[in-house]
């Protein structure tokens, strides 16, 4: 099958463009930039298609080939589905700009907790765990504490 | 059979409820159905040792060829008594053992007497099923219920733990068994355990398979290196222990030894596996057992031993060896059931386990001690009790090896050094629990209660029945015959019986009893000789390091790519698709050999423009810029989806950009004009060559892509019977609500969960919904009182008087009022249309929703609730209820869900009217995409607007 250049020629910048702006702090961005994405993931869509061709609804056209009507139906989903996530990233941005009166996303303080006790190697999280684990092995293997109670 | 084991699963569903009704002493009904469950296996007997077994087999997942077959061949028939035998006296045990409580205590207990008697139907499942693969389904379910029980004190940590480590240790086997299965299963050709068995191939996955099986047994049975999670499940109430950890749980991968074990013992692995870990296993846990002060303990390590010693019997695959490690397993049910249960009852009875504290028990419980007294005499095993004759025909069983300094030769030393041990722990036990104190009772005399009768008479009928069965083994032999006769007789034929007369194997006992006696009297001096030597084999401190170890990995790993920056980890994430897809191309791929370049020249006219746009939404440093040419692109994409041929795409795309727009405005006049990030030069770059890199690797990608595609379009055999079968002209339609109508309902559910999530950030108190919904009541109301000769006929809007004058636009309220209800039909013509035509749900649900944010546009939230008045919830709900109703409702009738029909009906006025069953399902997404755009339009909103409202009050 010969792929469409003009059509991989956008999906590209599209999805380039977008990667450019996901990568950005600002809530809004990144979510234009995600759109600019999901834009040029469909236009892929009809890379995969194939040849343009007449609408793809028997009994209209002039009885050339039709377009493939498979993708259509994928992307149509992606198309409300990309609807409903643009609403839910502006509500989320919105109740951003709500708590810190902007929409710049700071760094997550836990994350990073995570990476400085990586770094020091410090794993007393998981004491509860071992504390456990202790536990049973103290109160059903030793002897010692046995015998210094007798 | 699988009226037995349904009838347990029926009995622990109904558990909680008997108890919370009356108490603990719903175990006496719960006990019936293990009981009933051993009187059938009784009747069964002479069938079970026949040439045809008794034999079920129900159909069940059919495409896996899994059936749920069983089968009472002996060793299920021995298996089934020991399972639902002591079950059933468990449960009686229980029925006392738990003090009735208030409500809360009541579920507790509840809950425990449901994953007790689901464990012994899933128990009874194991041992009588014929199919591997549902072997390993009711394997699982012993493990998790195993769990949960050992976990029963939820509040304690220990427990826990304790309940966590056997879960991870026997799921791990669990696993390494399903695999073995297959192997086995596949190389097979069936899955029926029978047929397997009948010719059992030998080839190298095979071997493997049946290694993968033995993993499985060694952790369930708890043998060395994995031996280490039976003494800290200890955790659990003692009717467990003595249940699942004694009698029957661990057995089962006894029982799976022993049922492979005609089919490959004399498999190499199989024989150094099966002798070397028994071997081990047997010394390790009575040697361990040997310096228990804890009652409980010391069973626990004792069972470890007894696991090994049956293992090494069953698995050695002589005649002589599985007759003996049949009627052991016999023994070994009754009598360490019997001790748990007696510590149970001290337990419960003296408040303490510790041997060193109990005092003077043997006087006031003399049946207990009696009982117990059998039991512990079984165990050590000396005449006249079942444990002799078993331990009497295992010592000859390998009394005569060929040569002495073999495998075989070995095992006999260790059998009779392990019984040594054995024998020395048997009487530690009754001493320490019968016998005086060892030194002063801390507050234990104060605590005594006397114990229920249940508590003694359980224990003494399981003690007593080891008593009866010993002078009875020949009998027993009897009906065992029939599984050990699966191997020729050997040289030295074995029978069980009390009294041979004076023998090498009679005199192999006494010395172990010499022994054994000299270990007891000189337990001081053994003790200190035991706390000196270094432990060997410290298999829990292994599993603690390996459990710390992933916890270690975890946490190196999460640091390691988790810096808390969101640009960051999308940066690693992209940066890999690049690294691996670009490798890819850049190592050769097939490059397409022709390309078109374009289709139309309007197309490149089209594509300039979006490129163009979406390079300037990089640049863009206002907000409402950036999301301008968003909108370019997007309208560019519905022009590139119409010159494809694809009208349904480019209508709902052109309506999709037209909302979004809508919604951005609606939450952009809250924030600052100027995006607020201001990057730095060397952050640009890296994201500008991300991006570049991004998208070649997309471009290189999709060109090898097409070239390699040499299928025809999965749509060709479409365009037939989508009027035929879907009853539609618009492919596209059919697809999205006939042939691929599941995944428009995946979506939908998505669509709601989003919407409702939009709502609950702005709504973020219950009392703002509170006041939603008392407006909308307001609205209705207003809508019943203006008539057509009210005063709103006069208006051009219903919310006109509500709106500050200087926010109204006359001209726009008149075009609403012209417009609104036209748009309306079209959305309804769109919807009825979109089987034949370009439409269908999703855009007319588009088109509706667009009509109603022009209400809210000219007169804000007041003109939206009139002209909708009814909360989003409602119509997202009902919805995805009538999609589902639409695929549901062909199965009332027999048919596959979502299977469409066409009727045609005349109607009188309107004439013909054809019509599609997935109408219905279309118009479910019509509601859905509506209720999206009207829980936007309330949420971010109106909502947003009486919040900005509020802000400028105060």
């Amino acid at each position: 099958m010969s792929p469409n250049i003009t059509y991989v020629v956008v999906a590209a910048v599209l999805v380039g463009c977008g990667v450019y702006l996901l990568l950005s702090r600002s809530v809004i961005r990144a979510l234009v930039g995600f759109l600019l994405m999901s834009n040029g993931v469909n236009v892929l869509f009809l890379v995969a298609s194939g040849p343009a061709g007449e609408v793809p609804i028997l009994g209209e056209g002039d009885g050339g080939p039709i377009a493939d009507p498979v993708p259509q139906a994928l992307v149509l989903t992606a198309i409300v589905i990309t609807l409903a996530m643009t609403a839910f990233v502006l509500a989320l941005a919105h109740r951003a700009w709500q708590l810190g009166g902007t929409d710049l996303l700071d760094d997550d303080p836990e994350s990073a907790r995570i990476h400085r006790k990586a770094e020091a190697n410090d794993t007393s999280d998981d004491e509860t765990v071992q504390e456990a684990v202790d536990s049973i092995a103290a109160g059903f293997a030793d002897e010692e504490t046995g015998e210094e109670r007798r | 059979m699988l009226a037995f084991v349904t009838a347990h699963a029926v009995a622990a569903l109904v558990a909680p409820w008997l108890v919370r009704a009356v108490g603990p002493r719903a175990f006496l009904g719960l006990a019936a159905v293990p009981a009933v469950t051993a009187v059938w296996a009784l009747t069964r007997t002479g069938a079970a040792g026949g040439a045809e077994p008794p034999t079920q087999v129900v159909g069940w997942v059919d495409q896996l060829g899994i059936d749920l077959a069983f089968r009472l061949d002996t060793l299920a028939w021995l298996m089934t008594l020991i399972v639902c035998g002591i079950g059933a006296m468990v449960l009686l045990y229980c029925s006392r053992y738990f003090a009735d409580g208030d409500r809360a205590e009541r579920g507790d207990i509840g809950r425990f007497a449901a994953y007790l008697t689901a464990f012994a139907g899933a128990m009874l499942g194991l041992v009588t099923t014929d199919d591997l693969l549902t072997l390993y389904v009711f394997w699982e379910l012993t493990t998790v219920l195993s769990y949960l029980l050992i976990g029963y004190h939820s509040e304690s940590k220990a427990s826990r733990g304790a309940a966590k480590q056997s879960l991870i240790v026997t799921i791990f086997g669990g696993l390494a068994m399903l695999v073995g299965i297959v192997l086995i299963g596949q190389q097979h050709g069936t899955y029926r355990t029978s047929e397997v068995l009948a010719q059992p191939e030998t080839g190298t996955p095979v071997v493997v398979g049946v290694v993968l099986l033995l993993v499985g047994a060694v952790t369930k049975s708890a043998l060395v290196p994995f031996h280490f999670w039976l003494p800290a499940a200890m955790a659990a109430p003692t009717p467990v222990s003595a249940y699942l950890h004694a009698a029957a749980m661990v057995k089962a991968g006894i029982y799976l030894v022993a049922r492979f074990a005609p089919a490959y013992a004399d498999l190499p692995v199989w024989q150094v596996t099966v002798l070397v870990l028994g071997a081990a296993t047997m010394l390790l846990g009575a040697w361990r057992a040997l310096r228990q002060c804890d009652l409980k303990l010391l069973l626990a390590y004792g069972t470890v031993s007894q696991l090994g010693f049956l293992v090494v019997l069953v698995g050695t695959g002589t005649r002589e060896a599985a007759l003996a490690g049949t009627a052991l397993l016999v023994a070994h049910a009754l009598f360490k059931s019997t001790l748990f249960l007696t510590v149970g009852t001290i337990d419960h009875a003296a408040g303490t386990r510790d041997l060193r504290d109990l005092d003077g028990l043997g006087r006031r419980l003399p049946w207990l001690a009696g009982g117990a007294g059998a039991a512990a005499v079984s165990m050590a095993g000396l005449p006249p009790l079942l444990g002799f004759a078993g331990k009497e025909a295992a010592y000859e069983a390998f009394l005569h090896p060929e040569v002495w300094l073999s495998l075989e030769g070995a095992t006999l030393g260790v059998l009779v050094l392990g019984s040594v041990f054995t024998l020395a722990y048997s009487a530690r036990f009754l001493w320490g629990a019968f016998g005086p104190a060892q030194r002063t009772p801390r507050g234990a005399g104060g605590d005594w209660h006397e114990p229920a009768p249940v508590l003694v008479a359980v224990p003494v009928a399981l003690g007593v029945s080891g008593l009866v069965l010993g002078p009875l083994a020949p009998l027993l032999e009897e009906v065992l015959l029939p599984y050990a006769a699966q191997w020729p007789e050997g040289a030295y034929p074995v029978s069980l019986a009390v009294w041979h007369g004076v023998n090498p194997a009679l005199l192999l006992s006494v010395l172990t009893w010499l022994a054994g006696a000299a270990l007891f009297l000189a337990r001081e001096p053994v003790a200190t000789f035991q706390a000196r030597v270094p432990r060997v084999v410290d298999a829990g401190r292994g599993y603690q390091r390996i459990v710390h170890g992933v916890d270690r990995g975890a946490l190196e790993v999460t640091g390691a790519f988790q810096r808390g920056s969101l640009p960051k980890l999308l940066g690693i994430i992209l940066s890999v698709l690049v690294a691996l897809l670009g490798a890819q191309l850049l190592r050769g791929v097939t490059w397409p050999s022709e390309v078109r370049w374009a289709d139309t020249t309007g197309q490149v006219g089209v594509a300039v423009l979006v490129v163009i746009a979406a390079v300037a939404a990089v640049r863009a440093r206002r907000r409402f810029r950036a999301v301008f040419l968003l909108g370019v692109t997007g309208y560019g994409t519905a022009m590139l989806f119409l010159l494809h041929g694809a009208p349904d795409l480019a209508l709902t795309q052109v309506l999709v950009e037209t909302v979004s727009l809508v919604v951005f405005v609606l939450v952009l006049r809250r924030l600052s004009g100027k995006f607020p990030d201001d990057p730095s030069v060397l952050n640009r770059r890296m994201r500008a060559v991300l991006g570049v890199a991004v998208g070649l690797v997309v471009a290189g990608a999709a060109l090898t892509a097409s070239a390699v595609r040499f299928r025809p379009p999965a749509a060709e055999g479409l365009l037939e019977t989508a009027k035929s079968y879907g009853g539609g002209d618009n492919i596209v339609n059919v697809i999205l609500v006939d042939v691929r109508a599941w995944d428009t309902m995946g979506e939908l559910s998505v669509v709601l969960a989003a919407a409702t999530g939009v709502a609950s950030l702005v709504f973020l108190r219950q009392d703002a919904v509170v006041r939603v919904r008392r407006q909308l009541q307001d609205s209705w109301r207003t809508r019943t009182h203006l008539g057509p000769s009210g005063d709103g006929s006069r208006m051009w809007l219903a919310a006109g008087p509500q709106l500050e004058p200087r926010r109204r636009s006359t001209i726009f309220e008149v075009v609403t009022r012209l417009v609104f209800h036209t748009v309306v039909l079209w959305s309804l013509y769109l919807l009825f249309s979109g089987h034949n035509n370009p439409g269908g749900g999703f855009a007319a649900g588009l088109v509706c929703g667009l009509a109603l944010a022009l209400r809210y546009l000219a007169g804000r939230g007041y003109e939206l609730r009139l002209a909708a008045p009814v909360m989003p919830g409602l119509l997202l709900g009902a919805g995805l209820f009538i999609a589902a109703g639409a695929a549901l409702l062909p199965m009332l009738f027999g048919y596959q869900p979502l299977r469409t029909f066409i009727v045609d009906v005349e109607v009188p006025v309107l004439g013909n009217v054809h019509l599609v069953t997935s109408l219905l399902f279309d118009v479910g997404v019509y509601l859905v995409v509506i209720g999206l755009v009207l829980d936007i339009l309330r949420s971010l909103g109106s909502a947003l607007d009486d919040q900005i409202a509020a802000e400028e009050v105060r």
